[in-house]
């Protein structure tokens, strides 16, 4: 009896031994380094030099606009995302006839599983000056600058992270009980109020999901900035890249990546107590 | 909305159209089409720096791929055997490997290492006999191991969702009926969570077969795919690079579609 209990127990740890040590190497290892990076100072010559100062992170207003613009293109970006998503995921669950629902589907899947770094590219095609905006000389409209803007780093979010908004709220919608949609019309509400008392507050969940993904994304986001922001619109990855492997201030960059993995954490768990509002909320409703 | 619905799609499609469209472009030009030629495909398949950028992209998202499909199934099978603490613990680490952010764990490995080589590398030199130590440095090994973390994590999950959902009947009138465990896990665990470890597999290749951002930090020398495209996209795009990336884009189309032929797999009869 004894015996097998070793048996066992050993068997679960060879099982669990590969995955640990990877864990431990290149996750928390590496974390615990830039911790301790952050608190340091830079070499002269650059990279780390030992020392416990806070100076790293009293000196992160020095990239304020590359913060602000994370957090404010974050959010923006994930809510456009959601306006163009959610008419999809309804048109999808609730409206496409059946045999085309998984069709339809796939083609939405589909992208989001190819080169985002070759399907951004595609845009500066597009939004460069060849593009749309010869195009629009062509009718009169002259010096129209698309490329390199807010604008169009928002174009590009929506475009590379659409595809994880609908998923989400597609599945929330499609597991929706029609009954309480008949019920709802039964009982006189009208299509507008049926839409947001029961279609819409049940599909919450999703849409929470779906939203804190693409923030948390977003928040590290380096490809979409760099390409069609054109070095205009950083963001704190953009910062991030700078500090590593141009001016090789590693303490300096550590410290910003902690606060950026902090930043990200926060949002998860905010995201985390919404939902469970709502679907506390949703339970009450239901009984 | 229908009409909104058919405008999305062609937002999503529109400008994997034109990468394709201008990779058969007879012209250099990205904004003019002059007819159809397919010599930008002999072009970038005959220019030897993207070829081994290629070689190297397809070497290292099949070894951490593997790798990942390897010790993620591992672990799958170890959570169902371990308390609720740990299992908390370690659902913990593989949530916090899939969110911390590409450019975070890029950085803090890339960190790391070569803090742990400045360690290692004169060690080892002092031990060896010879003037030629082995030196450990930032390579094929970081990019597998990085992106190897995230892969392993996504399949760990994936297999432990279809482990949760298997049949444990099955399992028990296996050892009812004097099956050995190990013949019981060939024989029934294994087949059921096959199309789940494949499944992982192949998306922890797409995965590593697409990133940049983690690669571009600690590849040291090496190139792979992706960062060999974003220097040239920087340098201006090229219709050589239209015609890897539609070959890219086709491959990665086709292993999409086999992922979820695998996932959506009924389990075998018996």
């Amino acid at each position: 009896m004894r015996g097998s209990l070793v048996h066992k127990n050993l068997l679960t740890a060879l099982l669990l031994a590969p995955a640990t040590l990877w864990l431990v190497v290149f996750l928390v290892l590496p974390f615990v380094a830039i911790a301790i990076f952050s608190v340091g100072e830079r070499a002269p010559e650059g990279g780390y030099q030992a020392a416990l100062t806070f100076a790293q992170y009293a000196n992160l207003p020095a990239r304020a606009t590359a913060f602000w613009n994370t957090m404010v293109l974050a959010p923006i970006g994930a809510l456009a995302c959601l306006l163009v998503a959610y008419p999809v995921a309804y048109y999808l669950a609730l409206r496409a006839p059946q045999r085309w629902r998984l069709i339809l589907l796939a083609l939405i899947v589909i992208p989001f599983w190819t080169s985002l770094l070759m399907r951004t590219y595609a845009w500066m095609y597009i939004l460069g000056g060849r593009g749309i905006p010869a195009l629009l000389a062509y009718v009169g409209i002259e010096d129209l600058r698309l490329i390199n803007t807010p604008g169009a780093v928002l174009l590009g979010i929506v475009y590379g992270y659409l595809p994880l908004m609908i998923l989400p709220i597609y599945v929330s919608l499609e597991r929706l009980d029609r009954r309480l949609l008949e019920a709802s019309a039964d009982l006189g509400a009208a299509p507008l109020s049926t839409f947001i008392g029961v279609t819409l507050r049940l599909s919450l969940p999703g849409v929470m999901t779906g939203f804190s993904l693409v923030m948390i994304l977003l928040l590290g986001e380096y490809l979409i900035p760099t390409l069609l922001g054109g070095g205009k619109v950083f963001f704190i990855g953009n910062a991030l890249v700078d500090l590593f492997l141009q001016s090789r201030n590693w303490p300096f960059g550590s410290a910003i990546a902690i606060t950026l993995v902090l930043v990200s954490v926060v949002v998860l768990i905010a995201a985390n107590r919404i939902s469970t509002r709502l679907s506390g909320a949703r339970r009450v409703d239901l009984i | 909305m229908r009409a909104f619905v058919v405008a999305v799609f062609a937002f999503l499609y529109l400008p994997i159209a034109l990468v394709v469209l201008f990779s058969f472009n007879a012209g250099h030009h990205a904004s003019e089409f002059t007819g159809f030629s397919v010599q930008w495909y002999g072009k970038a398949l005959s220019n030897p720096f993207l070829v081994e950028a290629l070689k190297n992209s397809l070497f290292i998202a099949t070894t951490s791929a593997l790798l990942a499909a390897f010790c993620g199934t591992a672990a799958a099978l170890g959570l169902q055997r371990v308390g609720v603490r740990t299992r908390a613990l370690f659902d913990a680490l593989l949530g916090a490997a899939i969110v911390v952010p590409g450019v975070v764990i890029g950085i803090s490995t890339l960190v790391a290492l070569v803090q742990l080589f400045a360690v290692v590398n004169p060690f080892l030199a002092s031990l060896w006999p010879t003037d030629q130590p082995p030196r450990l440095a930032l390579g094929y090994g970081s990019i597998i191991a990085a992106h190897g973390l995230f892969s392993m994590a996504l399949v760990t999950m994936i297999v432990g969702t279809r482990l949760s959902s298997l049949d444990r009947n099955l399992v028990e009138a296996s050892s009812d009926l004097y099956a050995t465990p190990l013949t019981t896990f060939r024989s029934i665990v294994l087949p059921q969570i096959m199309p789940a470890v494949i499944a992982g597999f192949l998306l922890a290749f797409t995965f590593s077969f697409d990133d940049f951002i983690i690669a571009f930090f600690v590849a040291g020398a090496q190139t792979t795919l992706p960062i060999y495209v974003f220097a040239s996209i920087r340098r201006g795009v090229t219709p050589e690079i239209n015609a890897i990336a539609t070959i890219v884009l086709a491959a990665s189309v086709l292993l999409v579609l086999l992922a979820q032929w695998q996932l959506g797999r009924r389990k075998p009869s018996p």
